[in-house]
């Protein structure tokens, strides 16, 4: 008998602050199945208000980068400061950028 | 009607407050972090709803105190809530069947609640109604997932419904005050609340097999003040600090 088969799988949760902005990682927590994992996020993580919409995924399901290769994937875009957009003027009704 | 008023305001802020004090018991305990959360949560509307209504009654009937000497002064036979939301804790089966049974009631209950004369009565439904949706919703997603899971865990929910049964029909079964609260257009008809609560419940159950006893008889008199044993309990650690010192504040 292994540790997995007594836990519950973990899943990431993602929540939505307002409509019109992306849904943003806030934790994780332990649940077990999707139905489960949004009613557990709803209690632990929107109690104060924190938001209107939920996503969870199975963090299994989650492929990461990894972190030995940060040289290469993210380095070179170090020097490329012309790919900023900061020689625009933004306009005051743009949001969130 | 100012005494129909005030018992039967009382039966319902009673159930939420005597409700919310046994869920908060499990504040800590939890099987888990996040159902431990869930647990406190439904605690603090339940006592949220209670504050509520201790608050319209104080404003109604001056009297009677404000609202921690409503909730925290009264004697045993001055409480008006079902048999059901008193009976203890047990495991988590024994609290999720108490919870489902009750959440069946309270959420048709709060839906008809809509229909009332009463506007201050209405407007706390109103507000209620959201949180006990959800909370019959936890509910019965752990009738499912209990009776689904595992064999131990389908034994012990049918052990836990064994064990309620007797206390599930109390808040569907209308009294002389349901009665006389319905017809001066201040509370619902509970007969008709009663039906739709029945077939849902034995839906839901028999749906992912757990075995309704056949037992039709229940016990009674919470609601008109005749407590099970375990209310003295409830209420001694309820009311400690209020007795101990009274009028205190923090």
């Amino acid at each position: 008998m292994n540790d997995n088969y007594k836990n519950w799988p973990l899943w990431e949760v993602f929540i939505r602050s307002k409509a019109g902005i992306a849904h943003k990682h806030v934790g994780s927590l332990h649940a077990a199945d999707a139905e489960m994992a949004i009613e557990n996020a709803r209690d632990v993580y929107t109690r104060r208000q924190e938001g209107e919409s939920i996503w969870v995924v199975e963090s299994s399901n989650i492929t990461a980068s990894n972190p030995e290769e940060s040289e290469s994937l993210y380095e070179p875009a170090k020097d490329k400061v012309y790919r900023h957009p900061t020689f625009y003027d933004l306009p005051d009704e743009v949001k969130h950028m | 009607m100012s005494d129909l008023k005030y018992k039967y305001f009382l039966r319902i802020a009673d159930n939420a407050m005597i409700l919310g004090q046994r869920l908060s018991e499990w504040c800590g305990h939890g099987p888990i972090l996040e159902q431990d959360m869930a647990l406190t949560n439904i605690a603090l509307d339940q006592i949220g709803e209670a504050r509520l209504l201790y608050q319209l009654i104080s404003e109604l009937f001056p009297e009677k105190g404000d609202e921690d000497k409503i909730a925290f002064t009264r004697d045993i036979s001055a409480y008006y809530n079902c048999l059901l939301v008193e009976q203890p804790n047990g495991n988590f089966a024994d609290t999720i069947a108490r919870q489902y049974l009750f959440d069946s009631f309270n959420f048709h209950f709060h839906q008809a609640l809509q229909n009332v004369d009463d506007q201050r009565i209405k407007e706390i439904g109103a507000k209620c109604l959201k949180e006990v949706t959800y909370h019959r919703r936890w509910s019965s997603e752990w009738i499912k997932r209990l009776a689904l899971g595992t064999e131990v865990s389908h034994q012990k929910l049918q052990d836990a419904i064994n064990k309620i049964w007797k206390y599930a029909n109390e808040c569907i079964t209308p009294d002389a005050l349901d009665n006389e609260a319905h017809a001066n257009c201040l509370g619902p008809d509970i007969n008709q609340v009663s039906s739709i609560v029945s077939e849902e419940r034995a839906q839901l159950l028999d749906s992912v097999g757990i075995t309704v006893p056949e037992n039709t008889w229940f016990l009674s008199g919470g609601k008109t003040g005749s407590h099970s044993e375990y209310m003295g309990y409830v209420l001694a650690e309820m009311q400690y600090m209020q007795r101990a010192y009274p009028d205190m504040q923090w």
